[in-house]
């Protein structure tokens, strides 16, 4: 197992008097494509948000490529080289694509090829360009919101629910992206409903339950055993 | 690489009536002005009071352009924006009283140059209470509604008290620089300068704003923090910095706006600022709150209709803006032009 590049102890995290994160202790290995699995309502986004710094942990510790970023502002975190896909997706809608892009790439001007890239990823964002992105179908607002978080190289990517009601096409589209950005040498953490993406794209795994991390593993593994789905998860994934 | 997807992307052209929705509110001015027209009766009336309403619906908008702004970036309610208009035009009227030798001399240049200072040292003293304000005042009370409005409307009344301390508490008169004095004819209307002046200017600010909200990097990230500020933080970006910066430009815009304002009146008081607040308030809700094009448009609106109004009902003067605010919110509950805020 390679290094981890982020690792969470013992975190703590509240919604107002809610207790969300009880004790979160997860690693996200360097280069790899770690899915963050379990039920609805279990900790998976506020797990994303609280270590982009979006919600506050009280307790616990979060270190990123050896920096402690537990108390760092959010947009510390995002320049140590952490983009984030939300699961709101978080499109600018009065801009255009263009526009949402550029302010995606803060350090500067997107690279060419870098570019080129995304078209070759997502072509509907070369064609609507000039479009507001408000007009853009959910679809095409998805792959934006993932365009923009690759519109600069980044250490970690955190991405919540890429797929989530999506057409079977387009989620195709965003698979075959981010299977992309893996070939890259990307280290992801994905929070992903859809289990034939994340067999297809996930290394290792983990899975949470009202608000910790109650397995951790090879995602093989998770695949392969559907006792193991049904314990951990309370159905067996193997249909996906 | 990935492949191309087999969901080849279409451009449909949407219908006439979805293309002409978003510029259906500046459609509003011409159609005001021309009703305006058919109602006066009279070319040269109508000409002097279009002129008229222009002017004074530019200064509204240099006044309330910074708290649409500041509302929608971080869902701050100023009430405290007032005492910046206040400030700004009591520094700004105290520098070109002392430089009566220039504003009493028939030089343009002379005149321009003295105007040229006043604004530059009302927009500084804004600019650096505006700051103040937001550390002191603002800054404590983010995400609270109702502390807010009480917070700021209580550092209006102490910045007007201060006014009152370092001014003394009666009205200042005063008359406007030698040049931009009088009126001109044309077409057999009566053109006060001054409020030309106040309409070219105010053109030129507000495209200077557009300019800036719409083709540079700040404006982007303004105009994206208005959507959604959390998401322009997770792109990297001090959002915090940007509102202080938003914050200080609005106040010194005010304090511009005062000027503008005071000249117009050709009389101040410590209280005039917060006597403009209500205009300004319905301008920023009826254009959409943080939307500077509404903004402009709602604040052109306002002038033109008072102006209208006063001269054709003036009993209906004093209702004629709330009326207005009302219509347009049946038509438009969120404003004419309204941003769309993240959820």
């Amino acid at each position: 197992m390679p290094d981890p590049i982020l690792r969470l102890s013992g975190v703590f995290a509240n919604i107002a008097q809610y207790h969300i994160l009880q004790g979160v202790d997860l690693e996200v290995p360097a280069g790899a494509v770690t899915m963050l699995l379990g039920r609805n309502g279990v900790g998976k986004t506020t797990t994303l948000r609280t270590v982009m710094g979006l919600w506050r942990a009280h307790r616990g510790s979060i270190v990123f490529a050896d920096r402690d970023i537990t108390a760092l502002p959010t947009p510390a975190i995002a320049r140590a080289g952490i983009g984030y896909v939300p699961e709101t997706m978080g499109i600018f809608s009065d801009l255009t694509v263009e526009e949402n892009m550029r302010l995606a790439a803060a350090s500067g001007p997107i690279a060419a090829d870098r570019l080129d890239w995304i078209f070759a990823a997502f072509p509907p964002l070369k064609t609507f360009w000039k479009k507001e992105a408000g007009t853009l179908s959910g679809g095409q607002k998805q792959m934006l919101s993932i365009a923009r978080a690759m519109a600069e190289e980044r250490r970690l990517y955190l991405i919540d629910e890429p797929t989530k009601g999506l057409a079977p096409a387009i989620i195709a589209t965003m698979a075959g992206a981010l299977r992309d950005l893996k070939k890259q040498g990307a280290s992801i953490l994905l929070v992903e409903q859809n289990f034939s993406v994340a067999r297809l794209l996930g290394d290792s795994c983990a899975v949470m339950d009202d608000g910790r991390i109650v397995w951790s593993g090879a995602m093989a593994e998770l695949a392969g055993d559907a006792a193991l789905q049904e314990r951990l998860m309370g159905l067996s994934l193997e249909a996906g | 690489m990935s492949a191309a997807p087999d969901h080849a992307p279409t451009i449909v052209r949407a219908g006439l009536r979805d293309r002409l929705a978003p510029h259906v509110p500046l459609l509003l001015i011409p159609v005001l002005i021309v009703l305006g027209f058919v109602s006066i009766g009279s070319p040269s009336s109508w000409l002097t009071l279009t002129v008229s309403g222009l002017a004074m619906g530019m200064m509204i908008f240099i006044m309330a352009s910074g708290l649409t702004l500041v509302f929608g970036l971080m869902d701050v309610i100023n009430f405290g924006h007032g005492a910046f208009v206040s400030v700004g035009a009591f520094v700004g009227i105290t520098v070109l009283l002392a430089l009566g030798g220039m504003t009493g001399s028939p030089s343009l240049a002379l005149n321009m140059a003295a105007l040229l200072l006043a604004v530059v040292a009302a927009m500084l003293a804004t600019g650096i209470i505006g700051w103040g304000f937001e550390k002191v005042i603002v800054e404590p009370v983010y995400g609270a509604h109702l502390k807010q409005i009480l917070v700021t409307m209580g550092g209006l009344i102490i910045v007007e008290e201060l006014i009152l301390v370092a001014w003394g508490p009666d009205e200042i008169f005063f008359t406007r620089p030698e040049t931009l004095q009088g009126a001109f004819t044309f077409a057999g209307a009566a053109i006060e300068r001054y409020r030309l002046v106040a309409v070219v200017f105010g053109l030129a600010l507000f495209l200077a704003m557009r300019f800036v909200l719409r083709s540079t990097k700040i404006g982007l990230i303004v105009r994206a923090g208005v959507e959604n500020g959390e998401m322009v933080q997770a792109l990297g970006y001090r959002l915090r910095a940007v509102f202080i910066g938003v914050f200080i430009a609005g106040s010194a815009l005010a304090g511009l706006g005062g000027v503008m304002w005071a000249l117009y009146q050709e009389v101040i008081t410590a209280h005039m600022g917060a006597g403009i607040m209500v205009l300004v308030f319905i301008v920023v809700i009826m254009g959409g709150l943080g939307s500077v094009e509404g903004c402009f448009i709602a604040a052109l609106l306002v002038g033109l209709t008072q102006n209208y109004v006063a001269f054709l009902e003036p009993k209906l003067a004093l209702i004629s803006n709330i009326g207005l605010m009302v219509l347009i919110l049946m038509w438009r509950p969120q404003g004419m032009m309204p941003v769309v805020k993240a959820k």
